[in-house]
């Protein structure tokens, strides 16, 4: 399974800025191996995120997205104790999920 | 000038067009839109996710770097104060596609999201927002690269 | 004819410096781009595998590393890196954080020393040494320099570092000092410090380990000195080598009062 993601949840008041870093290759298909051939596409497709539980967004990304992803957002009506949970998937079928707690 | 009849006819395709791509939440959140993430400039990605034509907006916040360092990693910022936002999206024109990121909104979150992308050259990159009500607004500016990200 | 002169000579001055005020230049857009990027370091996944690492049981002996002496006794880890280089007595040997990491590897957990130091950087056991020592940096973000220069050793490897930063050869008659022994250098947009002097918080030994964004990659000291070697075209000296070591004393004796940010984000 792929190495844990880092998250960071913090309220002000009723928004809550949550920072994401994910570990991920983040490969585009571009680039060339030592031996010329391509190296393949392996990119993180689908972000989810949810608040105790319930999905608060859905993300779909392409392979320009940068290795080892960042990734803020704001969410409304949070406080802390609350569950930030972020998960992805990615070409490959691999999948992670992690969890924070809003601080 | 368009009668009713034909403004009448060109919604419903293109209502047609954004039920089949899976874009918006009312459709459920289908299968990942892989033609529009293929789409190698901003017109053909707008016109797989079923989205009118764009139109500048000065409600839409697109921040960036004058000067990215390394094409690698572009810290790029997609925000709007306005209301009924279904998704955000973030563009960058010259990459081999034009398509970098999609957001879904809810009402839990702010129409404010922040990633970093991969730029394969000096462009124009776009926050896009695609309204509830089926407008299209963006707004650009443009990054240049000193080092080229796509690994050359 | 004379005052029409003047006050066209002071429009001309005033347009120009205005000109020039309001341009921003590509050096200051570029300290933007690197100020964008500082929250939100991936160095922070190398962080938390590297405290795992620490705490985990590995290794034939089955042991974690939690009673490793840095310098300031088993198990510290809090302000230990910006004492690093120094001299071991239980090693007897000027060490730095790696060459250190690698002396607990092999005597708390019984891995093989020599097989980790001859494993290329960013392939199997030296990530996890990188991961550590990105961690153990971290455990230290802030603190300034003060590394020990009371130890005979440790003299010793100070001269033997400054020797080896102005010693020049190779294909291309490049010394460390060539890119950072004087002030004011770049390469392309690229500012080089001086390292032959304290060049201030954050700045050359303060910066390392480091991820580069470039390659997207987690660089430790030991993989920054070598490279430097490479880029000069010389062979890499060797992880844990006496003249990494040496550069690292030279180098952090330099920055003594000055704050480590490690680990860094760069290009």
């Amino acid at each position: 399974m792929a190495d844990p993601m880092r998250i960071r949840a913090q309220a002000a008041g009723d928004k809550t800025t949550v920072r994401v870093l994910m570990a991920h290759e983040m490969e585009g298909g571009q680039r060339k191996d030592a031996a010329g051939k391509i190296v393949p596409a392996w990119y993180i497709q689908e972000v989810t995120a949810t608040h105790n539980g319930k999905t608060v967004l859905t993300a779909e990304w392409g392979p320009a997205v940068s290795k080892n992803p960042f990734l803020q957002f704001v969410v409304k009506g949070a406080k802390a104790a609350d569950k930030i949970a972020v998960n992805w998937k990615d070409n490959k079928g691999d999948t992670r999920s992690d969890e924070a707690t809003v601080s | 000038m368009q009668t009713r009849r034909q403004a009448l006819k060109k919604s419903a395709v293109v209502a047609g067009l954004m039920a089949s791509t899976g874009l918006f939440p009312q459709f459920a959140f289908a299968a990942y839109n892989t033609t529009a993430f293929e789409a190698k400039n901003i017109q053909d990605a707008l016109k797989a996710l079923g989205a009118g034509a764009p139109a500048e907006s000065k409600d839409i916040t697109i921040t960036g770097p004058d000067i990215a360092e390394n094409g690698a990693v572009v810290p790029l910022g997609v925000s709007t104060t306005l209301a009924g936002v279904k998704s955000m999206l973030v563009m960058v024109e010259k990459n081999p596609a034009s398509l970098t990121a999609m957001f879904h909104m809810t009402d839990s979150v702010d129409p404010a999201f922040s990633t970093r992308a991969k730029m394969g050259q000096s462009s124009d990159v776009y926050a896009v927002a695609v309204m509830g009500d089926g407008k299209v607004l963006f707004a650009k500016k443009e990054v240049k690269v000193t080092l080229g990200g796509c690994g050359g | 004819m004379r005052i029409t002169r003047t006050l066209s000579l002071i429009a001309v001055i005033g347009l120009t410096s205005i000109a020039v005020w309001a341009q921003k230049s590509a050096v200051q857009s570029i300290e933007e781009y690197r100020l964008m990027l500082q929250d939100g370091n991936p160095a922070d996944l190398f962080e938390a595998k590297g405290e795992g690492l620490w705490k985990q049981k590995r290794g034939p002996k089955n042991a974690s590393l939690e009673q490793c002496d840095l310098g300031k006794g088993p198990g510290v880890f809090k302000g230990a890196f910006v004492e690093l280089p120094r001299f071991f007595a239980d090693t007897n040997r000027v060490q730095d954080l790696e060459s250190r990491l690698l002396t607990c590897m092999e005597t708390i957990q019984g891995l093989n020393a020599a097989d980790i130091a001859k494993t290329p950087f960013g392939k199997g056991e030296q990530n996890n040494m990188t991961a550590l020592a990105t961690w153990i940096a971290a455990e230290s973000k802030d603190r300034k320099f003060n590394l020990s220069q009371s130890h005979p050793q440790e003299k010793v490897f100070y001269e033997v570092g400054k020797r080896l930063f102005f010693q020049r050869g190779g294909p291309h008659d490049f010394s460390c000092a060539s890119c950072h022994g004087q002030d004011s250098t770049r390469i392309r947009l690229q500012d080089l410090p001086n390292l032959t002097k304290n060049p201030g918080d954050g700045v050359g030994f303060a910066a390392w380990p480091a991820y580069r964004v470039s390659n997207g990659q987690m660089w430790g000291m030991q993989q920054r000195l070598n490279d430097c070697y490479r880029q000069q075209r010389f062979p890499y000296p060797g992880f844990g080598s006496d003249a990494t070591i040496a550069l690292g004393v030279y180098l952090g004796v330099n920055s003594k009062g000055s704050a480590s940010i490690a680990p860094a984000i760069k290009r």
